[in-house]
């Protein structure tokens, strides 16, 4: 299945804004981070289609996932 | 006090009372600059400091302002920035946490770091500036760290809550007290080139959204840094948050978070 993905901030640094990618069925948003090697603790806020999503929520054909790093300084 | 009102009246013009008198009434009268500060606007006058607020800022508003105790969790990066622009606006009473000294390297972007003084305590730093910009302003100091414990007394009395911390558990905290108290809360976060704001009003749950389950009290700000204009614009946003909360006015950003790339110049605000 085909699923756009955002990537933003330093996340884009050597990756990319917005492309679209090829993933098997049941692929969870945890599955799409460890696939670009994005850690685990950097992630922050996680949208589908611009509602916030959880780590263990599956992706559908068509979804745009939109991946943002923690931010906690101050 | 009627004394010092009637020379206050006596002494304006074109609604405005200057410093200069602002000051021989404080001397003549025996009040605080604050004292004086609260006659000038009780009696319907401007301190003439004030004057290029007017057209944004209405006399009964500013009044509302001068009133109104604001509490900054954090005097660092942003938290400076925060209790500068909180002292210019007129905000009276401003509470400061932080339990740490300047070290060499706040150096880059907290506004009251400088090189003589690092190792000295940053709300007091706080209260000896705004002694200096706003002398009518009270900086009510804590060199404390801010938590689970001592938060509730920490924020009473406060009608605004600005998050200006640097741990991702603490802000957790923060926000559940707030929540606790009723209080607006405006939030504010950096990492290198990157920030976001957001305000919450009890029962909304966006700072869950945002930092989710996880127990990591850094977020990438660790690997990135940050530099001198980000907390500066954060600040500024979290503080007109502020002024609007205080004054009702406007639009806030509640249920909205304010994303910032100033890498790639993007402003995007995300419904959470």
């Amino acid at each position: 299945m085909i699923i756009t993905v955002k990537l933003f901030a330093s996340f884009r640094s050597g990756r990319f804004d917005i492309k679209s990618c090829e993933y098997p069925p049941g692929t969870t948003v945890a599955d799409v981070a460890d696939s670009l090697k994005l850690p685990q603790g950097e992630l922050g806020i996680m949208m589908i289609n611009s509602r916030h999503v959880k780590l263990e929520r599956v992706l559908v054909e068509g979804d745009t996932l939109a991946l943002f790093p923690l931010l906690g300084g101050g | 006090m009627s004394g010092a009102a009637d020379f206050i009246m006596e002494h304006s013009a074109g609604g405005l009372l200057s410093w200069q008198h602002q000051l021989e009434a404080s001397e003549r009268f025996g009040l605080s600059l604050a004292e004086v500060e609260g006659v000038i606007l009780d009696k319907g006058l401007l301190p003439g400091r004030y004057q290029r607020n007017r057209q944004t800022i209405s006399q009964a508003d500013q009044r509302e302002l001068f009133r109104s105790r604001v509490t900054v969790i954090g005097c660092g990066g942003l938290g400076c920035y925060v209790v500068e622009e909180l002292a210019r606006l007129g905000v009276g009473q401003i509470v400061v946490v932080d339990p740490d000294t300047f070290e060499e390297h706040n150096l880059n972007r907290q506004l009251y770091s400088t090189p003589e003084k690092l190792g000295e305590v940053k709300v007091l730093a706080a209260l000896q500036r705004v002694a200096e910009v706003n002398p009518a302003v009270t900086v009510i100091p804590y060199q404390k760290a801010f938590s689970a414990e001592n938060g509730k007394g920490l924020l009473a009395g406060s009608r605004v809550a600005v998050d200006a911390l640097d741990n991702i558990g603490v802000r957790m905290e923060l926000a559940e007290i707030c929540n606790m108290m009723g209080l607006p809360l405006v939030h504010g976060a950096i990492a290198g080139w990157f920030g976001h704001v957001t305000t919450l009003f009890p029962g909304d749950d966006t700072l869950q959204n945002i930092y989710g389950p996880q127990k990591a009290s850094k977020g990438v700000e660790a690997s990135l840094g940050n530099p001198s204009f980000t907390p500066a614009l954060v600040a500024a946003l979290q503080v007109a948050e502020v002024c609007k909360l205080l004054l009702g006015q406007g639009k806030t950003l509640k249920n909205r978070t304010l994303m910032i790339d100033l890498l790639n110049m993007e402003f995007q605000e995300l419904e959470l």
